[in-house]
């Protein structure tokens, strides 16, 4: 029998802490919808992912119902659509309205892959598909672009970069009426995970099986009312400890809502993605976790030490608690989504310097970041370029997903609603990159040894 | 296959009666009851047999919840499962 302190804690982290699994990703291969053939391309996918995910978001509500934990989000994850581009030529655009088709067909709120990996260079079908992106994200509610430009292997596709920035500018203008979502769902990547259940930047590997279900767990809160219960003058070891401890319980529950979903399915279990996924709730704040270890503000000196030991703790506690850890896993700092970020960047203690020190420590990168609209295409390349170099030097996924405020000026506000929150146009550096950025070419692989 | 019932409120008279009342209804066998007084806050766990219910879970849940409200006391019915995923290895 369980003691009523341990039934009472998992009571109050759902009930009072968000604990919630954010996400149960189905991952999809394409592989074998690949056909010369566009419009075949396109009916076969179709018929393959509505086969296999009609009862997706079914068995998704009944566990949720029947177990009691929010599960917020069921989505689709598939092969990158470059390579299907590659085979069947054609405008990429059928793809996006493809998979708008059947993400509205079987109910889920977005379906990620409209991708393309060029860490190295352009194949067929990858320059098309870029080229799209702009157009796919207006023209479809549901469909999410990620675009994967550097690695620590391949080094730094600088053409790709310098595309990617007109390309986030050109996402914006396109949605400038919808508060330029368009951007939103567009994710740059440098070493993007093949197995990412979290969008926008989720995509289904090339090495991956044929299909399996990914879980993404989530709990800032439960972490910050732990650290909130502790006594204050505890040492900053000892905070690890507990956070170790609090990521285990989360994980585990997790865990056992994959599994659960993959029996019910009849699809193999993938992985539980480890992260710390902040929502613009009260109480749902990664911010706030680290104003709890002793910050006044999240963006105060100190910001960057405490996140790398929240994104380290939350790593060791949940390796454990899985039997397959992958995606992400770590803390996220999406600024729009995140009520504690919000207020920093509103005091002007957040700034995307800061942030960007952030990254080279915690899961992901510059995520959710708005910026002036008259922000230049070169800039944001530059900002992209930045980002990938400290993700290739450092063996990890950063990220790059900003949002250029299209004829709005820094201090101005865009409402995207619902998880992605509210962002405040952060001032930037508007010093000019563009002679670097038009060099294009490749920044080499970095060295593996010698490292200091 | 096992739930918990933890009833949270309030003490009054005929609370344990009540909800092992509504328990029977379902045919759920009770295996154990421990109850303690949390700062003036009555808390009560149940462990109940839910192999034989004649009701599906997910509808005892929410039935359970809008009888919680009538009495004025918080009823959670959740899975053994979850509590052994997150405290006990």
């Amino acid at each position: 029998m369980f003691t009523t302190n341990e039934i009472l804690e998992t009571i109050k982290m759902i009930d009072e802490d968000c604990l919630d699994v954010r996400t149960i990703t189905m991952g999809i291969s394409l592989i074998d919808c690949m056909d010369e053939n566009i419009d075949r391309s396109c009916e076969k996918i179709y018929r393959k992912i509505t086969r296999l995910a009609k009862d997706l978001v079914k068995v998704g509500e009944a566990i949720e119902k029947e177990y009691g934990i929010p599960i917020i989000n069921k989505r689709i994850s598939v092969t990158p659509i470059a390579m299907l581009v590659g085979a069947s030529g054609g405008d990429p655009l059928q793809y996006a309205l493809t998979l708008d088709r059947c993400a509205k067909e079987v109910g889920v709120n977005f379906i990620g892959g409209y991708s393309a990996l060029v860490q190295k260079g352009f194949s067929a079908g990858d320059e098309a598909l870029i080229a799209s992106i702009p157009k796919a994200l207006a023209v479809t509610q549901r469909v999410c672009a990620s675009v994967n430009i550097g690695s620590t292997k391949a080094g730094i596709h600088m053409d790709a970069v310098k595309k990617m920035g007109e390309i986030v500018l050109e996402c914006a203008r396109l949605s400038a009426d919808d508060n330029c979502i368009g951007a939103a769902k567009l994710v740059v990547f440098c070493n993007a995970p093949e197995d990412n259940p979290f969008m926008a930047g989720a995509f289904h590997g090339v090495g991956e099986a044929d299909c399996v279900i990914n879980v993404g767990v989530s709990g800032p809160g439960v972490v910050r009312a732990a650290l909130a219960k502790a006594d204050p003058s505890l040492p900053m070891h000892e905070l690890a400890e507990i956070i170790k401890k609090t990521a285990f319980k989360i994980t585990r529950m997790g865990q056992m809502v994959g599994t659960l979903a993959s029996e019910r399915l009849g699809v193999p279990f993938g992985i539980v993605d480890l992260s710390l996924a902040p929502t613009p709730a009260i109480g749902d704040s990664v911010a706030h976790i680290l104003e709890e270890m002793g910050l006044r503000h999240c963006g105060a000196y100190g910001t960057t030490a405490c996140l790398a030991m929240l994104n380290d703790a939350v790593k060791k506690g949940g390796v454990m608690a899985s039997s397959s850890v992958g995606g992400l896993s770590g803390a996220f700092i999406p600024v729009s989504e995140d009520a504690g970020m919000i207020d920093a960047v509103k005091a002007g203690h957040l700034c995307l310097e800061k942030l960007e020190a952030m990254t080279a420590v915690c899961s992901v990168g510059l995520d959710m970041i708005v910026v002036p609209g008259d922000t230049s295409a070169t800039i944001i390349s530059g900002i992209i370029a930045d980002e990938a170099a400290i993700g290739m030097v450092n063996s990890k996924t950063t990220a790059v997903r900003i949002i250029p405020a299209i004829d709005r000026k820094a201090g101005e506000e865009l409402e995207f609603g619902g998880l992605l929150g509210s962002g405040v146009i952060m001032e930037i550096n508007q010093a000019e990159c563009a002679d670097m950025i038009n060099r294009g070419g490749r920044i080499p692989a970095p060295l593996q040894s010698l490292k200091n | 296959m096992r739930a918990v019932i933890s009833v949270i409120g309030k003490d009054m008279v005929g609370i344990l009666a009540k909800v092992s009342g509504e328990c029977e209804k379902a045919n759920m066998n009770v295996i154990e009851v421990s109850q303690t007084i949390l700062q003036d806050m009555f808390a009560m766990i149940m462990l109940v047999d839910i192999e034989n219910s004649n009701v599906p879970f997910a509808s005892f849940v929410e039935h359970m919840e809008r009888y919680g409200e009538q009495i004025q006391v918080k009823i959670h019915v959740m899975h053994e499962t979850i509590f052994q995923a997150m405290h006990r290895i």
